[in-house]
């Protein structure tokens, strides 16, 4: 592929990057992302992806631009409350960067449609809000063998990681294997969220999901980042398969996607 | 014979004998709720009732969170 002038212009701060150089910005430029989520953790990770030429971006969000979003979804404008968020989000984009294309998903993530969603994609990025996708989505990556990078944020906790048990790790039921009692953890709709904090790990995600396109450094699958704002720190742990994980390990229980709730 | 551990960064005595999901009910947390990490691993939850703490353990409780 050959670069046009204003993409080297663009890219060049890239392009220097001995990891990524030319031929790294061209692999990004030909890669796929799916986005879970066109939120808090989804805004800041759509804005980097694009801005860093991720050539074709799938979002999928079934919502509408509210008032109250507007604290953390930085994506989206006062201007655009009341439009799809997928289409606030694809505005977005197009405002940073008219190489990358957004594939517009306005609708649930369900049993129904996720396998053919995520097959078009190289990677998938778990920005969504709730259990029962959170689950759906790494029982579906795991069935197709997709690198799933992960993300999640609560008041001003933050959670990170990469899953990908076709390459050898853990998956997110070898860390939790089923999801909490319905109504014990809140969600930031009830128990808030610093803005700034789904900033930081939507950054996070975001560069973890270029790692992983371009295939540098080290993966973060196999380990749990653990932010707390308050406190100022962040945890690195270890998180190995669990050989008696309900979905990928000898003992599986879950031998075809089904919900969790 | 009891064990000093460091449980979310304060340090703590506990009954030697104490296993990973006797803890959680030492400290009224309910497993389906939280990871539990043990010197920077996090125990699998399937190993939960078989892993003792032993003494100079560091451990945390990961809360499950799942906003976006």
């Amino acid at each position: 592929m050959d670069f046009t002038e204003s993409q080297i212009h663009r890219y060049a701060r890239h392009i220097l990057l001995r990891e990524v150089g030319g031929v790294g910005q061209e692999k990004l430029l030909k890669s796929k992302v799916l986005v879970i989520g066109a939120g808090g953790l989804g805004s800041p990770l759509i804005l980097y992806l694009a801005a860093a030429g991720v050539g074709t971006i799938g979002v999928i969000d079934d919502d509408k631009v509210d008032l109250s979003n507007l604290q953390r979804q930085i994506a989206h404008t006062t201007a655009r409350i009341g439009m799809a968020k997928v289409a606030s989000a694809a505005q977005a984009v197009a405002d940073i960067n008219p190489d990358v294309e957004v594939i517009e998903h306005r609708e649930r993530l369900g049993l129904d449609n996720i396998m053919a969603l995520i097959a078009d994609y190289d990677v998938i990025a778990d920005g969504s809000d709730n259990f029962p996708t959170r689950f759906l989505v790494n029982d579906a990556c795991y069935f197709a063998k997709k690198t799933l990078v992960s993300a999640a944020v609560l008041r001003f906790d933050g959670q990170l990681a990469t899953f990908k048990p076709h390459a050898g790790g853990p998956c997110y039921r070898c860390l939790y294997p089923e999801p909490p009692p319905p109504g014990q953890i809140p969600s930031c709709d009830e128990a808030g969220v610093m803005g700034a904090v789904a900033g930081v790990m939507g950054t996070l995600q975001a560069t973890e999901v270029l790692k992983e396109l371009l295939g540098i450094g080290e993966s973060m699958a196999g380990r749990l980042m653990v932010y707390d704002a308050l406190a100022a720190t962040t945890r690195h742990v270890k998180v190995n398969p669990d050989p008696e994980c309900p979905l990928c390990s000898p003992k599986a229980t879950i031998k075809k996607l089904q919900l969790s709730r | 014979m009891s064990v000093s551990v460091i449980i979310n960064g304060e340090s703590r005595t506990l009954p030697a004998a104490l296993t990973v999901e006797g803890l959680l009910k030492e400290l009224g947390i309910e497993g389906r709720k939280v990871a539990v990490e043990r010197n920077l691993e996090i125990v699998p939850k399937s190993a939960f009732s078989a892993t003792h703490v032993a003494e100079g353990d560091r451990l945390e409780i990961v809360h499950f969170i799942g906003g976006g």
